[in-house]
């Protein structure tokens, strides 16, 4: 199946992009999702205790299921106001 | 038509808001505001500018989420939050928020508590621009269900 990761501010630097269509292998979980990014580009794994996730717009967990074109968003701890 | 919730690019216009949420309302005895502004300097840093990201759809969401939380605690508070986007300049307004109240003491309360609920949970980050480089500044693990977190903000907005 095919998802939308996104990624934001310092992660999104660190893989140059902030948003990337990967095929993942089903039934697919948001963690499988982050396993496999992480695989490709080892540098993002450092977030793993401290980042928060969304699917489809909305804060979510990683175990989650993710579906065939799904957008699974991965954000670093957040610093609005 | 100013909405109660919005994540802009545009400068914050608070007269705006204010009118949208307060105006002209009889049974309102109290209107407080709150405008959070780019600082100069930050942790010994001579700041130049922010650089604000979003995750637009969900930063309204949870915008919307908190609104509600705030409703919760303070039925009679009618309240509105923008936050904006991009590069924001020295002495500009990064946030601003509005709650208007028959009573003030709802209206400061639930006014500080969006604050505090913004910096916990809403998917914006700040990219800092200072004199020598620039740093992502990272805050909170956001996780809206995270009860102990919520009731720090009350504490807080009822200090």
């Amino acid at each position: 199946m095919r998802v939308t990761v996104r990624l934001f501010a310092r992660l999104r630097d660190l893989a140059g992009s902030g948003e990337l269509v990967r095929e993942v292998p089903g039934p697919a979980t948001v963690a499988s999702v982050w396993k496999g990014l992480v695989a490709e580009m080892p540098a993002l794994g450092a977030y793993e205790r401290t980042m928060s996730v969304a699917v489809n717009a909305d804060y979510s967990r990683m175990t989650a299921p993710v579906s065939d074109g799904d957008e699974v968003a991965f954000l670093p701890p957040v610093s609005g106001g | 038509m100013v909405p109660p919730v919005a994540v802009t690019p545009d400068p914050l216009d608070l007269p705006a808001l204010t009118a949208e949420i307060s105006g002209r309302r009889s049974g309102d005895g109290a209107v407080t505001s709150f405008v959070g502004l780019v600082r100069e300097q930050n942790q010994g840093r001579r700041v130049s500018f922010l650089e604000y990201e979003a995750y637009e759809p969900l930063a309204v969401r949870a915008l919307n989420r908190i609104l509600d939380e705030a409703r919760e605690s303070w039925p009679d508070v009618r309240l509105g939050v923008h936050h904006r986007t991009g590069r924001v300049e020295l002495g500009e307004a990064s946030i601003i928020i509005v709650a208007a109240s028959p009573h003030r003491a709802h209206a400061f309360a639930a006014c500080r508590y969006t604050l505090e609920r913004v910096k916990q949970i809403v998917p914006i980050w700040k990219h800092e621009h200072f004199e020598g480089g620039d740093v992502w500044l990272e805050g909170a693990t956001a996780d809206p269900d995270d009860e102990a977190a919520r009731q720090t903000a009350h504490r807080i907005a009822c200090a």
